[in-house]
């Protein structure tokens, strides 16, 4: 897929924009998001044959109205609706707006919408689906390759979203009070889900999935341009940076994992690791911290260690016990046990990891078991590390991560 | 997660059903895909043709044998499956268990590997 890079940049990063301001002055998500596609492809035939326009956000705005409009023509149906609209709307909002106007409300609109597309009536992947249509411009093959899933099933997925989103009432305004704040909970849960389906995919040749993060990182960055005062917009984006800084010595040559303690720290990116460490230091100094900015300091304390060997373990731990306080689960008990074993010795991991052993959510998952085997390996006991990383491997779904389990199990041998 | 569903039946009991027990049958096929399809769960799947029309190979010693049909003893055979992404195995469990043959004979629910991994 090759990429005329500034125009596709500038059009992904205004569609959202022109989106935001047809929904609200039209209402209609999916009549709107329609006319914004074909504006798109207006854009991409005309712009490279005619150069850019001199006011972008004006002219795909404007052409995008127009193709509303005439969409709304077209069907008689329709008319009585589109004339009622007309009259209702203020004056002002049948002018075209100056080419030049960015109108005030284009970034809110860009977040608002957001909050449109991670709408609570919608599943976690189509929050994901949506979102990555109607904000990050991909478009439903782009989504689909991404998902490893059929296009079909994809533009099934997107179009059943919107008739959710549309039978749920979906207002098209910010949300206010502790709606808000739920909803951009749920905003930032969705651009972390699409930041990991990246992320641990990256083992894999197919590089629209590094696309993913590539593209959670930049959906990240525009909301925290939006809300430069929320600590967990800040702590969500530096943990992506300092997480993503790991990419180029997370895989072998051959495309196995090489597990953090045995990566090669100097192909660690240094320009993520400072960006993401100083978003997060200057967070964490503005109030309460959560979840996202501990998660984000712990990476930060991780990419502080030139080796393996001088990671500051009672610093991680002291943070996972932060992390289960505000925000405890099991996959944090889990960290917090490798952490423990690190600091206090490998049974004092053991003992914490016991504590999950009657925890349903963790039941048949086969992370805890790799820990395990982990664990039982610092502490000498072979025979029985052997066997959790083969439990471990015969639980898991993931190919590379059964490789590497069961590369443990032989490496640590056996009845010795 | 994705799943697939794969689906046992005894050869040949189509042709043994009521008109009415075929049409009920079909329609509650045709209820599940269509959710499925809308919902955008469904990835894919087939049926496969009749267990008389297959051939088992195996090779002992690098020297192959070839044999009609999957079965010796077995009354059910695999019959076809599905291929679904959904969000748990509640809800792939959810989906087998409406299937119609599971009424009948069984479903089996298994979660595919996946060609990517988590840090370890």
């Amino acid at each position: 897929m090759s990429r005329d890079a500034p125009a596709e940049d500038l059009l992904r990063e205004l569609a959202p924009q022109v989106l935001g301001v047809l929904v609200r002055r039209h209402g209609q998500f999916d009549a709107c998001e329609d006319a914004v596609q074909e504006a798109l492809l207006a854009a991409t035939v005309q712009w490279p044959a005619d150069g850019l326009p001199d006011h972008p956000f004006g002219w795909l705005l404007t052409v995008a109205d127009r193709r509303l409009i005439d969409h709304w023509r077209s069907e008689r149906a329709r008319r009585n609706r589109e004339e009622r609209l007309a009259a209702q709307a203020p004056a002002d909002e049948q002018v075209a707006p100056a080419p030049d106007g960015e109108s005030t409300g284009a970034h809110d609109d860009a977040l608002t919408l957001l909050f449109l597309c991670c709408h609570p009536a919608l599943s976690g992947a189509s929050q994901v689906a949506l979102t990555l249509r109607a904000v990050g411009g991909l478009t439903t093959a782009q989504i689909a390759d991404a998902f490893l899933v059929p296009e079909a099933t994809m533009a099934q997925r997107i179009s059943r979203a919107k008739q959710r989103i549309k039978a749920a009432g979906g207002r098209f305004g910010t949300p206010a009070g502790p709606d808000a704040i739920e909803r951009l909970r749920a905003v930032l849960h969705v651009l972390y889900l699409i930041f990991n389906e990246g992320y641990t995919a990256s083992s894999g040749p197919d590089l629209h999935r590094t696309d993913l993060t590539a593209e959670a990182i930049r959906l990240t960055r525009a909301v925290h341009r939006l809300r430069p005062d929320d600590g967990e917009i800040a702590g969500l984006l530096a943990l992506m940076l300092l997480t993503d800084a790991r990419r180029p010595a997370r895989t072998g040559a051959d495309g196995a994992l090489i597990p953090l303690a045995e990566q090669d720290r100097t192909r660690w990116h240094a320009g993520s690791i400072r960006e993401g460490t100083a978003l997060v230091t200057d967070a964490l100094t503005w109030g309460p911290p959560g979840p996202y900015q501990v998660q984000a300091a712990i990476a930060a304390v991780h990419a502080e260690a030139a080796r393996a060997e001088d990671t500051d373990w009672p610093q991680i731990l002291a943070l996972y016990r932060l992390l289960a306080h505000l925000s405890p689960g099991p996959m944090v008990t889990l960290n917090q046990s490798v952490a423990a074993a690190m600091v206090h010795g490998p049974q004092a991991g053991l003992d914490l990891l016991d504590t999950l052993a009657g925890d349903e959510r963790m039941a048949g998952r086969h992370r805890v078991w790799a820990v395990r085997g982990h664990l039982l390996e610092l502490a000498g006991d072979r025979e029985a590390a052997r066997e959790a990383y083969r439990t471990a491997a015969r639980r898991t779904t993931s190919l590379p991560e059964r490789r590497y389990l069961e590369i443990r199990a032989a490496r640590v041998g056996g009845g010795a | 997660m994705k799943f697939m569903l794969l689906i046992y039946n005894r050869p040949g009991f189509v042709e043994e059903l009521s008109e009415a027990e075929r049409t009920e049958l079909f329609g509650e096929v045709d209820a599940i895909m269509a959710e499925l399809t809308a919902s955008g769960e469904l990835l894919g799947g087939e049926a496969l043709a009749d267990p008389a029309q297959t051939r088992t190979v195996r090779v002992r010693d690098g020297v192959p044998a070839v044999t009609d049909g999957p079965f010796m003893e077995a009354k059910e055979h695999f019959a076809g499956y599905l291929l679904v992404e959904c969000e748990s195995t509640e809800r792939a469990t959810d989906i087998a268990a409406r299937w119609p043959d599971a009424k009948r004979w069984a479903m089996e629910v298994r979660p595919v590997m996946s060609e990517s991994g988590t840090e370890m």
